[in-house]
Order: C-alpha cells, then sequence, then structure tokens
C-alpha cells in the first residue's frame, strides 16, 4: 500500500525529514500515553509544549509568529504522521489551535498576534475556535451570541457548544454578532476572549468517541473583552469562517482517511496471523476482498485530496471548483474511513468489539468526522451549489 | 574546540531485515535507512556540549554512498553546523570497513583539527565496534569508549563508561576520541524549524580516492543466513496443564 517514503512532486526531502521526526515523535511521545488520556478525559499541557518545540503547532503560519511557513503538504504530513496513534481526539485537542489561532494571525492586530498566537504556536497556551451554538451549528449566519460595543470594550453574551478544547483553552476565538439588527451573514465578527474572561463558565461534554479531547459547552455573560480584541473587520467575520472552513475540512479529509489506514493496518495484521478454518483469515477470498476494498478507498481518498491540495497551491482552479472539491474530498474520506473502521471490526471479530483494539476506537470516532466541520449533508450541498447543480 | 561526529547511514532498527536469496548479505534495496542511533546519541551530545558553550562547532561526516547526504541531513536539522560527505561506495550494498573509515576520518581529523572526535560505539549494521578504537590508535589520541556520561574539564574529558561490574569514570587528555553507548542521552527530534535551516547549511562533498584510501572490502563474507525460526508458543490453560507441557518436554 501507498507509503510515503519518497520524494514526489507533492513532498520534498523536507517534508520527508520532518516525517520520519514525527514519526518517532508520536512512536514514543504520544501513542504509549493514548489509552490514559483517553481515561482521562484531555491531554496533559506538556504535550501542547513538546508538539510546539518540534514545530508541529507552527507548520502553516508564518515565521513573524514563530511558524515555520510550511506549505499544506507540510500540514499533510503532521496530519498524517499525528493519525497514527489512533486516537482522533487526540488529533483534534492538540489541534484545536489550527482552526482557532488562523484568524487572529491572518487579521489580528499585532498586540493579539503577539499576546496570543505566539504562546500558542510555542505549545504555551491552548486556543481554540467557537462558531457552533446550541441552536444550530451548520448554518452559521444564524449564529445568535451578541457582541455589543461599550465604550472600548464589547459585552459579550451567549451560548458555544461542543467546543473542541474547551474546558483547557486559554484563548477563545468566538464568532459573534457585532451588529444585533444585521440578520445573516453581514452582522458576523471574530473577537478574541481570554478563557479567564469573568462571566465566561464552561461545561463538559461526555462524547461517544474523542475522549481524550476535552469538549465544552460555554456561557458568556456579560463577559467584557477590550475592544481591541476584535479580530479583523467588523461585520467580515463570516466570510474569514467560510475560508478558514476550507483547511480545516482538508484537514479532516486527511485524517479520516489516515484513520482508515490505521483501521487497515491492523485488519490486515490480524487476517494475516489469525485462523480459520485451515488457513488465515487473509486466505479466504471474502477476507481478502475486504482488505483490497478498504486499500482502494484509501488510495482513491488520499489521491483526490493530494490533488486538491496541489492544484489550490498552483492556483489552478477557481475558488468555486476549489471549494467544491474540499466538500467533495471531505465526504470522500470519511465515507473510507467508515467503510474501512466498520470492516476492520467485522475481520477482527470479537476481538474488534473490546476496548483496546485500535479499530474498537476509530470505530467510535467516525461519527464526528462525518458531523464535525460541516456535515455529509452539508457538504453535499455546498458542493452542488458551488457547482452550479 | 570544535567537534568533529562521523554519522553512518544503516537499515532502520524498525525494518525487519531479510537475507539475500544468494547469501551474500542483507537486502539493502528499497529498504529504509537512517542514522544509527548510536551515532545520534553522539550527534545530541556534540549538540549539548555547543550549547553549554563548551564547544563552538559540531562538525558531522559521513562515508559511504551519496544518499547518506539524508542522513548528514539529518544531523544538521537536528543542530550540527556542517557536513562533510565522502563518497566511498556506488553500491548500497558495499559496507566500508571499520579501517578504510578510520583511515578517512584520520585524514579529515588532520585538516579540521577537532578537540574530540565524538562516534557511536558501534552501527546496529554489522556490530564491528572497532572504528573509534582504531582512529584513536592511528591518530595516537587518547580514547574513552562506551560512554554513559561525558564532561569536558578543561584540557581532559572526563569519561564515565559503562562495564561489567558498574561503572567506572576515567580522565583522558583531549584531543580524545569518545564513542557513547545508549544511555548517554535522548536524543531530540528534529524539529521542523530546524529541518528548514538545514538546507541553507553547507554540506561538502569528498571522495575517499581524494583521502588516497582504498575503500575496498578485505573481509569475504562467505555467507549470511537468517536466525532459525522459532517455533510458534502454546497458550496454557492451567498451572497443571503448563505442568504436564513441561513434563512430556522433558524440562521437568
Ligand atoms: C466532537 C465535536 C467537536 C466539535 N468541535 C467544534 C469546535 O471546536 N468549534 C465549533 O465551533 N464547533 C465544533 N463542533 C460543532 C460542529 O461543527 C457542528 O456539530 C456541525 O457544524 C453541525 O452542527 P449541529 O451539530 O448544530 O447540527 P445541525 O446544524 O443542527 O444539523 C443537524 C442535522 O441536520 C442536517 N442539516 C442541517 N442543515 C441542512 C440542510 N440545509 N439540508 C440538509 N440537511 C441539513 C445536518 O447535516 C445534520 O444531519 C464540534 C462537534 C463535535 C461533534
Amino acid at each position: 500500500m501507498y507509503e510515503n517514503s519518497t520524494a514526489d512532486r507533492y513532498f520534498t526531502e523536507e517534508h520527508q525529514a520532518f516525517r520520519q521526526s514525527l514519526r518517532s515523535f508520536v512512536e514514543r511521545e504520544m501513542t504509549p500515553y493514548v489509552e490514559e488520556w483517553e481515561n482521562l478525559g484531555r491531554l496533559p499541557r506538556e504535550l501542547f509544549r513538546k508538539a510546539g518545540e518540534v514545530g508541529i503547532q507552527g507548520v502553516l503560519f508564518p515565521e513573524d509568529v514563530g511558524g515555520s511557513n510550511g506549505d499544506f503538504f507540510m500540514q499533510v504530513v503532521v496530519t498524517e504522521e499525528m493519525s497514527r496513534c489512533g486516537a482522533g481526539g487526540v488529533c483534534a485537542s492538540l489541534g484545536s489551535h489550527s482552526i482557532g489561532i488562523p484568524p487572529v494571525v491572518k487579521y489580528g492586530s499585532e498586540e493579539l498576534r503577539r499576546t496570543f498566537a505566539i504562546p500558542v504556536i510555542r505549545g504555551e497556551k491552548i486556543a481554540a475556535l467557537a462558531v457552533t451554538e446550541p441552536g444550530g451549528g451548520s448554518d452559521v449566519a444564524a449564529l445568535r451570541t451578541t457582541a455589543i460595543r461599550d465604550g472600548d470594550e464589547f459585552v459579550v453574551n451567549g451560548e458555544k457548544t461542543f467546543i473542541t478544547s474547551g474546558m483547557q483553552a486559554d484563548v477563545f476565538t468566538v464568532a459573534v454578532r457585532t451588529d444585533p439588527d444585521a440578520r445573516g451573514a453581514g452582522g458576523i465578527s471574530f473577537l478574541l476572549v481570554p478563557g479567564e474572561t469573568r462571566g465566561l463558565q464552561r461545561h463538559e461534554l461526555k462524547k461517544m468517541g474523542w475522549w481524550a479531547s476535552d469538549t465544552a459547552q460555554l456561557s458568556f455573560s456579560d463577559c467584557r473583552v477590550p475592544a481591541s480584541y476584535l479580530i479583523g473587520e467588523e461585520g467580515k467575520g463570516f466570510k474569514a469562517a467560510m475560508m478558514n472552513f476550507n483547511s480545516e475540512r482538508l484537514i479532516i479529509a486527511v485524517m479520516a482517511y489516515s484513520m482508515a489506514q490505521v483501521c487497515y493496518e491492523e485488519a490486515l495484521a490480524w487476517a494475516q496471523q489469525r485462523r480459520a478454518f485451515g488457513s488465515t483469515l487473509s486466505e479466504h477470498q471474502v477476507i481478502r476482498h475486504k482488505l483490497v476494498d478498504m486499500a482502494a478507498r484509501i488510495d482513491a481518498a488520499r489521491c483526490l485530496t493530494y490533488d486538491i491540495i496541489w492544484r489550490h497551491m498552483h492556483s489552478l482552479d477557481p475558488l468555486n471548483l476549489y471549494v467544491a472539491r474540499t466538500s467533495m474530498a471531505k465526504v470522500t474520506a470519511t465515507d473510507a474511513m467508515k467503510f474501512c473502521a466498520d470492516e476492520a471490526v467485522q475481520i477482527l471479530g470479537g476481538m474488534g468489539f473490546m476496548r483496546g483494539t485500535v479499530s474498537e476506537r476509530i470505530y467510535r470516532e467516525v461519527k464526528v468526522l462525518t458531523i464535525g466541520g460541516g456535515t455529509d449533508e452539508v457538504m453535499r450541498n455546498l458542493a452542488a451549489s458551488q457547482l452550479g447543480i | 574546540m570544535k567537534v568533529l561526529v562521523p554519522v553512518k547511514r544503516v537499515i532502520d532498527y524498525n525494518v525487519k531485515v531479510r537475507v539475500k536469496a544468494d547469501g551474500s548479505g542483507v537486502d539493502l534495496a528499497n529498504v529504509k535507512m537512517s542514522m544509527n542511533p548510536f551515532d545520534e546519541i553522539a550527534v545530541e551530545e556534540a549538540i549539548r556540549l555547543k550549547e553549554a558553550d563548551k564547544a563552538d562547532e559540531v562538525v558531522v561526516v559521513s562515508i559511504g554512498v551519496k544518499q547518506a547526504q539524508e542522513t548528514l541531513r539529518t544531523a544538521l536539522a537536528m543542530g550540527a553546523d556542517r557536513a562533510i560527505l565522502v563518497v566511498a561506495a556506488n553500491d548500497v550494498h558495499q559496507d566500508i570497513e571499520p579501517l578504510a573509515v578510520a583511515k578517512i576520518l584520520k585524514a579529515i581529523v588532520d585538516e579540521e583539527q577537532p578537540g574530540l572526535v565524538l562516534a557511536g560505539k558501534q552501527a546496529i549494521d554489522n556490530d564491528m565496534n572497532a572504528t573509534g578504537q582504531m582512529l584513536s590508535a592511528l591518530l595516537g589520541w587518547s580514547q574513552g569508549t562506551f560512554a554513559s556520561e561525558l564532561d569536558i574539564d578543561g584540557d581532559k574529558a572526563v569519561v564515565t563508561r559503562e562495564v561489567d561490574g558498574g561503572l567506572q569514570t576515567i580522565k583522558v587528555n583531549l584531543p580524545a576520541v569518545v564513542t557513547v553507548d545508549l544511555r548517554l542521552n535522548e536524543p531530540r527530534y528534529a524539529s521542523l524549524p530546524n529541518i528548514m535551516k538545514a538546507k541553507k547549511k553547507p554540506l561538502d562533498e569528498k571522495t575517499a580516492a581524494g583521502y588516497g584510501v582504498d575503500s575496498s572490502p578485505r573481509l569475504e563474507v562467505v555467507k549470511t543466513t537468517e536466525p532459525a525460526t522459532r517455533a510458534a508458543g502454546i497458550i496454557v490453560g492451567s498451572v497443571d496443564e503448563l505442568v504436564s507441557k513441561l513434563k512430556e518436554a522433558g524440562a521437568v
């Protein structure tokens, strides 16, 4: 099966070198502790610091905020390698800044970048993105949390939910309505809210999977933050949120096919060793075919994702096509993960139902990827409209 | 003080080694290769000496096929300052024997004049454990082998060695050759910013012939064989069953 071991048009020697470094980082600093973190319900802060040191947190960010200014394939390398630990919750929580911090880096003032982005990229602080509300997540333009200007402050009121790293985060990038009279996308802005702000309460949510990630419901009651914490221009938050979604969706696609591959590898190793009716499972045609179907879907999802990234990097397509294909890649990759997790558990038999196999965990992580970052349905709606269907 | 660290490109320690069909050696074509783990420890130690202001330059050198460049880039990404590649073979299957390596290293030491050569105690491919010792003999320098601790104290190196009965601490005059053992340190991960910087660090390319060293093998490999495969184990259900199985096997 496709092993990213050689430099090609997507991966240069630097990508390969970082992949190799990350492979040992994940093997030594992450995989052995996954079970412990899953039971703890959060990641130790020490892991963020270590990840910052290796450069994981700063891959895509410019050098002036401590990043490496890598291209998107460098992010692919990070997500593929981290996924090898077989716990999406670990990747999600460690990566929550990759959706939380880009608006600050791209549109934020020098003060915000210095005070908040730099420590997050160093791994000293944890950042989260808060868009979804109890009233609805897919329809971002309908969000109701308000931030009303009062002198040189904003006063925030409202609720956010399902927020990854929400219990531990030191910094929240919050989508708010700064103009309560504007309906829809127009009045939406991004506001930075420090974790210690008075009036901000957090409530921990229990989940089907992703246990190592702390997910929170947040309530803001009369939270006051300096007006200078507005990220970018007032009323321009919706467009920024939408742009942020494209890279998030590509990262989810990478994570989905990588998790699918972890399932495939576990199932393959098992099938080659487990015997039934006089031969190994992998010698039974039904099982062989399952394994090939798994490999094929992983390969297809990966090739589609690489191609989209590559064409986008070289500005080969109009934006609508990029958005449509990104949506389709998310669906294709999460479908591959759904299929592979299901078949892997099936191939493992009773063992696949037992805690302790990686496929069991990944099986419980399928749903969050077909919902988070834009649901399957929303992805198809978006692709349809962008393709002019 | 300048520190010279020789690094070898070897089969990755995670790879399941396969013997070539003709028994002439192990298959290295299209196999993942990495820096010899002991050399990684030596590079780490050299960088730590620099960080502690006890060294001012770390130069890494690799002798072998051209692809050893990747190994040198890894060392540069960890923090070494510059690299020297000595091409001594075209075929990835040709191993450069310790004496040839030591002779080339001696030539490089003569050129570079380092105050310390820090080497791995052995390479995990052939387990020769000879290069460091041969180099110190050729140079007429002191040596400290199997270091589990190292300190620089003026013009002396204090080397703690792991020996059968425990730890032995020796003091050797600099310049010296020190070979490092497993427990000396835990090598850092090459970080992305350092990988990017490594691109711009100098890497000089030389040849064994240029140093007047004949790197062709002097040893003849007669045969390479796979270790005997172990028979599969069995899981026993009870202590009684265990005892009866052991009796059957004549073990008790
Ligand atoms: C573990 C986890 C972590 C998350 N982390 C974050 C985070 O860090 N930050 C954050 O802001 N959000 C986060 N989310 C929220 C996530 O982005 C939302 O759950 C998602 O956008 C869907 O919103 P919703 O749950 O409100 O569902 P809804 O929008 O209420 O949708 C419910 C169902 O209706 C369907 N539907 C909605 N609209 C249409 C339509 N037009 N046509 C057809 N079907 C439709 C949906 O596809 C879905 O099946 C997280 C979610 C989870 C589960």
